[in-house]
């Protein structure tokens, strides 16, 4: 089992003819992903890397039965990509671009209330569950089949997580980025409450950073809710107030957002927080081994 | 992307919010020549620099004569300003706003913001203008009413009546505070806003609803539609370090330390900083290189970390995802070459291509310090900074 994709999950690439997409395509082919088509205006009949092209999403989920897509369109014409994946009523749309205005997201969201899609991203890297199904960026070889789920905003910081519990011995079941931006689709609580219904998912590595108020909303989350460890990490604890740090939600504005106040929160709550960003997997290794899941998490 | 605050007053005019007659001047001739033009008793000369808290430190007067305003003009053009958000240095005063002084007979709040909980854009206002809106939150906060609004549909002049009437407009101006707040809600829409901050919007003797300030930031994702807004972006008022780095599509942001840093990545790039603060060092810079860097952008990004005087050693650290590890190694070597390496360098690669990058930096006559993982580095740099 594994959250939200497995090996079995169809996708289609919106603007597979572009460079970057071209290239991912390839990369996710290789992973064993099931891509069964792509999309690109005005292109539709022509074939790449061995997948057809259609014209439009529908077209595509009509002609392939696709059931998640994944998005690599330019960041103005992004939304529109993401609202024809949400009217073709996929379940799953990942959205990989970055620079989205965040007006523009505004209305995506306002859209898809009541619709059938669940939106992961912008401004992320993907979804991938180790060893059946890559849908993103991410470098696929530092993943292992295991028993860790991994949440972030930050792409970086996802693959330092994973690589470590890798090198460790601890495998992963599903690595979910939600992205740097800060009107997204999916949140921490979401991927949090799959982490918890999955049966394969023992624990958790949560990666947050500063702005906004998400981290400490997810901290209340597991507390009251989660049946299952988590360990959590906060990007910029050295952030200047008022500048934006990469990530167009990073940022500390009018005193909130800051990660010494999501730290406070997390423990409160209950989760381990990493000093640094290169104990992460020592600190949930440590858990592990208190509540008695380190032999089950571990790879033989 | 900030402006200046005459500039967001143009901007809202033109959405038909009201604003005081005012002129810009960049000189004290022009100072005063805008004071005569206007033709009241009297004016405010405002310093305009992009940080709050003018008042406080001085760039503000009210003149009640020519000869003040010449007297003002004079004494706050070319002074530096130190407020709360300009840091220590201090910003240069380079423009003026010359404006009719109004007769105020209270002062509110009011503002529009995105909501992240919500992901709907929220109208903000209070009875307490003037003061902080962070500060009313922590002290009253029953005195801040919002109101969500639907982009659908956007502001609706109910919404904007309900707020009027909870801050305690006076009722016959209640109309003209909700044809104000629908117009600040337009051009928040229309230009993309990320704030559009009024403190304080005053309610007049003669009876009148306007904005005696006007906070405007724009969503830097939005300018390449936006290209009026573009136009009023001051380069002056940024670092020049960021503007060059900018314009290689570099993530940079100047920090006080001594030990550069250069990531892939933005969440990694904070990480990286608050590793060196955690072994005892202090970074100079956030950087994030992107993805999709060439060796060319590498290259600039060093030069930039290296125009910075403070730089005492520098510390690369990547995770080669889509970034890969040869890219950055080819790059830091050429830069190091063109613009001739002087303090320590640390290196940490992981990911893509690892081996390969290893090897072009291992082959190159430059002195490198290689590092095992991101602690390894950190504490590396950090020793030889000292």
């Amino acid at each position: 089992m594994s959250v939200f994709i497995n090996k079995d999950t169809k996708v289609i690439v919106q603007g597979i003819t572009g460079s970057t997409a071209l290239f991912h395509t390839k990369q996710m082919l290789e992973y064993g992903t099931k891509i069964v088509g792509g999309t690109s205006p005005g292109k539709g009949g022509q074939e790449v890397e061995g997948v057809p092209v259609f014209n439009t999403v529908k077209e595509a989920v009509d002609a392939t039965g696709a059931t998640a897509s994944v998005i690599y369109v330019p960041a103005p014409f992004a939304a529109d990509a993401i609202l024809e994946a949400v009217d073709a009523e996929l379940e799953l749309a990942i959205c990989i671009t970055e620079h989205i205005p965040v007006l523009d997201m505004v209305k995506v969201k306002r859209y898809m209330e009541g619709k059938k899609t669940r939106l992961v991203g912008p401004n992320c890297p993907g979804v991938i569950t180790a060893d059946e199904c890559k849908i993103g960026i991410m470098p696929g070889y530092i993943h292992k089949k295991g028993h860790v789920g991994v949440v972030s905003r930050s792409g970086t910081l996802t693959y330092e997580a994973v690589h470590q519990l890798t090198e460790a011995g601890i495998g992963q079941t599903t690595a979910v980025g939600i992205g740097g931006d800060p009107v997204n689709g999916t949140n921490f609580i979401d991927v949090l409450k799959a982490f918890n219904e999955d049966p394969e998912t023992y624990a958790v590595i949560m990666i947050g950073e500063i702005g906004g108020t998400a981290e400490e909303e997810a901290a209340e989350w597991v507390k009251a809710n989660m049946t299952k460890p988590v360990v959590g990490f906060i990007g910029g604890r050295t952030a200047p107030p008022g500048k934006r740090m990469g990530h167009a939600g990073a940022i500390i504005s009018g005193g909130k957002g800051t990660a010494d106040e999501k730290i406070r929160v997390m423990n409160e709550c209950g989760i381990a927080v990493a000093d640094t960003p290169s104990v992460m997997g020592e600190t949930l290794i440590k858990v592990l081994k208190e509540q008695g899941l380190y032999e089950k998490c571990k790879t033989h | 992307m900030n402006i200046h605050e005459y500039q967001g007053k143009e901007i809202l005019k033109s959405f038909g919010v009201s604003v005081p007659n005012g002129k810009v001047a960049f000189t004290v001739e022009e100072a005063v020549r805008a004071a005569k033009e206007l033709g009241t008793q009297v004016c405010v000369v405002k310093a305009q620099i992009h940080a709050g808290g003018r008042g406080k430190a001085g760039g503000v007067k009210v003149a009640k004569n020519l000869d003040e305003v010449r007297t003002y003009a004079s004494e706050i053009l070319g002074k530096t300003l130190v407020t709360h958000q300009t840091g220590p240095e201090g910003k240069e005063v380079k423009r003026l706003l010359i404006e009719e002084g109004c007769d105020i007979k209270k002062e509110y709040y009011v503002g529009l913001v995105l909501d992240r909980a919500t992901s709907r854009v929220v109208l903000m206002a209070s009875e307490e203008g003037g003061t902080e809106i962070e500060e009313v939150a922590e002290k009253t906060p029953e005195k801040i009413f919002k109101e969500e609004i639907d982009p659908v549909v956007g502001l609706q002049p109910f919404q904007a009546r309900r707020i009027a009437f909870n801050i305690n407009i006076p009722k016959e101006l209640v109309n003209k505070a909700v044809k104000f707040m629908l117009g600040l809600y337009q051009a928040y829409i229309e230009k993309d806003c990320s704030i559009a901050e009024i403190n304080p919007l005053v309610v007049t003797g003669d009876g009148n609803v306007m904005a005696l300030d006007a906070k405007l930031n724009f969503d830097s994702n939005a300018l390449y539609r936006r290209k009026d807004v573009l136009a009023y972006r001051d380069l002056e008022e940024e670092d020049p370090k960021e503007i060059e780095a900018s314009k290689y599509d570099l993530s940079y942001i100047s920090l006080d330390g001594n030990i550069g840093c250069m990531v892939n990545g933005a969440g990694l790039a904070m990480a990286t900083m608050d590793i060196v603060k955690h072994y005892g060092g202090e970074p100079a810079n956030f950087l994030d290189v992107g993805g999709g860097a060439t060796a060319e952008k590498v290259t600039e990004a060093f030069k930039i970390i290296l125009s910075d005087q403070n730089v005492k050693g520098i510390f690369v650290n990547i995770f080669g995802g889509i970034m890969k590890c040869d890219v950055i190694a080819t790059g830091v070597v050429e830069a190091a070459k063109q613009v001739g390496l002087s303090v320590p360098l640390v290196v940490r690669l992981e990911g893509t291509n690892v081996e390969i990058g290893k090897k072009i930096l291992a082959e190159s006559d430059i002195e490198i310090i290689s590092a095992d993982s991101m602690a390894d580095g950190a504490q590396k740099i950090v020793n030889l900074v000292g």
